[in-house]
């Protein structure tokens, strides 16, 4: 390895789903393992919550590796959220390849609820291969600009209403 | 509703080739929920180009913009106000939706990102097959809701041909015969007597292009205005 090689830490970002990946990484932590610190968790309910353009965004955003990490096969507490995530991952890939990113910086993850051992695997996994593909070419160019989505014109109607029902309080702020 | 899928990259890329500024317009109706022109779609096409720009050194501006529809002239309307400020227009409608653009803004060009495929129904989720091929002279009530004009590649009205070959079509062994679907059908519909009814000839004059349609309710208006 040489010294560039050694030097550069990668990002590597997790999208783990509340149910399986992220109580894994839990479990992983009251375990004491030791993983990466170059994985950033995010939690979200479901990996059937992933988009494309989530994935793509993080890729633009400078992350030099991504991965999607949910329940077992049939394990999901959504019974096939995991399902659409494994297609949106295979989509995502394609789109990478297309415009000449690795897609192998892309990947998705079953890691069911006790596999604490699992996370932290995957987790040094991914960060390896991030070291070995090299930094993301887009890092240099977070900043610069390129384009963005047009406001939305105003229909020129007044704004609805304050909502005076439904509203939700919190169970503490209630008056007894 | 009217299905299309996105061009290649590579074909999308080498029709930009050489406009700095550049909007993509998406469709927020049919090819929005055909996965192929909508919000979404046109955000992960700007990424992707915006992505691809950074990673080849070049320095362009794309934007992106997403209206109800491109086949209603009200709605193009909006756009207006944002199109002085670029080279070229990007459309991901269908080729309707297009056209349309580039006639109310005449002074822009205008490109496809999409191929349109057909007039369709979602089969499955991802997965849309073609039902209607707009004949102008509907004939489900004799056919049990099964379209031969659509169905069979030889369009015909009056039972199947030689070809059908344990409820597959001679042309394409994975295709269904349209004749045999509408033979379950009927029967399943204690309606087989249909089966013997004699189409006359199908009148394809009628399906002379390009369509144009005018509501009874405003035709007396527009006669009125022309006198």
């Amino acid at each position: 390895m040489n010294d560039a090689a050694r030097q550069f830490e990668p990002k590597v970002v997790a999208y783990c789903c509340t149910y399986c990946a992220y109580t894994a990484g839990d479990l992983a932590g009251s375990m004491r393992l030791e993983y990466a610190t170059n994985v950033r968790v995010v939690q979200i309910l479901c990996t059937g919550k992933i988009d494309a353009i989530l994935l793509l965004r993080a890729f633009e955003e400078g992350a030099d590796a991504v991965y999607v990490a949910g329940c077992a096969l049939g394990d999901c507490h959504f019974l096939e959220g995991n399902l659409g995530a494994l297609r949106t991952v295979a989509h995502t890939k394609h789109l990478l390849a297309e415009i000449g990113l690795q897609p192998e910086r892309l990947e998705f993850f079953h890691v069911p609820a006790s596999a604490g051992p699992l996370f932290a695997q995957r987790a040094n996994e991914m960060t390896a291969r991030a070291r070995e593909l090299g930094p993301n070419p887009l890092r240099e160019t977070i900043h610069q600009a390129a384009g963005k989505k047009l406001e939305r014109q105003d229909d020129g109607r007044p704004p609805l209403p304050e909502a005076t029902h439904g509203k939700l309080i919190r169970h503490s702020e209630q008056i007894s | 509703m009217i299905v299309g899928e996105r061009k290649p990259l590579e074909q999308i890329e080498a029709m930009l080739e050489g406009f700095d500024k550049i909007l993509i317009v998406g469709c927020g109706t049919c090819v929005a929920v055909s996965m192929a022109g909508g919000e979404k779609e046109v955000e992960e096409l700007a990424v992707q180009l915006r992505m691809k720009d950074k990673l080849e050194g070049r320095k362009r501006t794309i934007d992106e913009i997403t209206v109800t529809r491109q086949c209603d002239r009200e709605y193009l309307e909006v756009l207006a106000k944002h199109l002085d400020n670029y080279d070229v227009v990007l459309s991901m409608a269908c080729g309707a939706g297009v056209q349309f653009l580039a006639e109310r803004y005449d002074d822009k060009i205008v490109l496809p990102a999409l191929n349109t495929l057909f007039i369709g129904v979602a089969e499955d989720a991802g997965v849309w097959t073609q039902r209607c091929m707009a004949c102008e002279d509907c004939i489900l009530d004799q056919t049990g809701g099964i379209c031969p004009m659509t169905i069979c590649p030889k369009n015909l009205l009056n039972g199947p041909c030689g070809g059908t070959n344990g409820g597959k079509c001679e042309v394409d062994g994975e295709k269904d015969c349209a004749w045999t679907l509408i033979y379950r059908k009927l029967e399943k519909l204690g309606r087989l007597d249909y089966m013997r009814k004699i189409q006359p000839p199908k009148d394809y004059s009628v399906m002379t292009k390009p369509g144009k349609y005018t509501h009874q309710a405003f035709k007396e208006t527009q006669e009125n205005e022309e006198e």
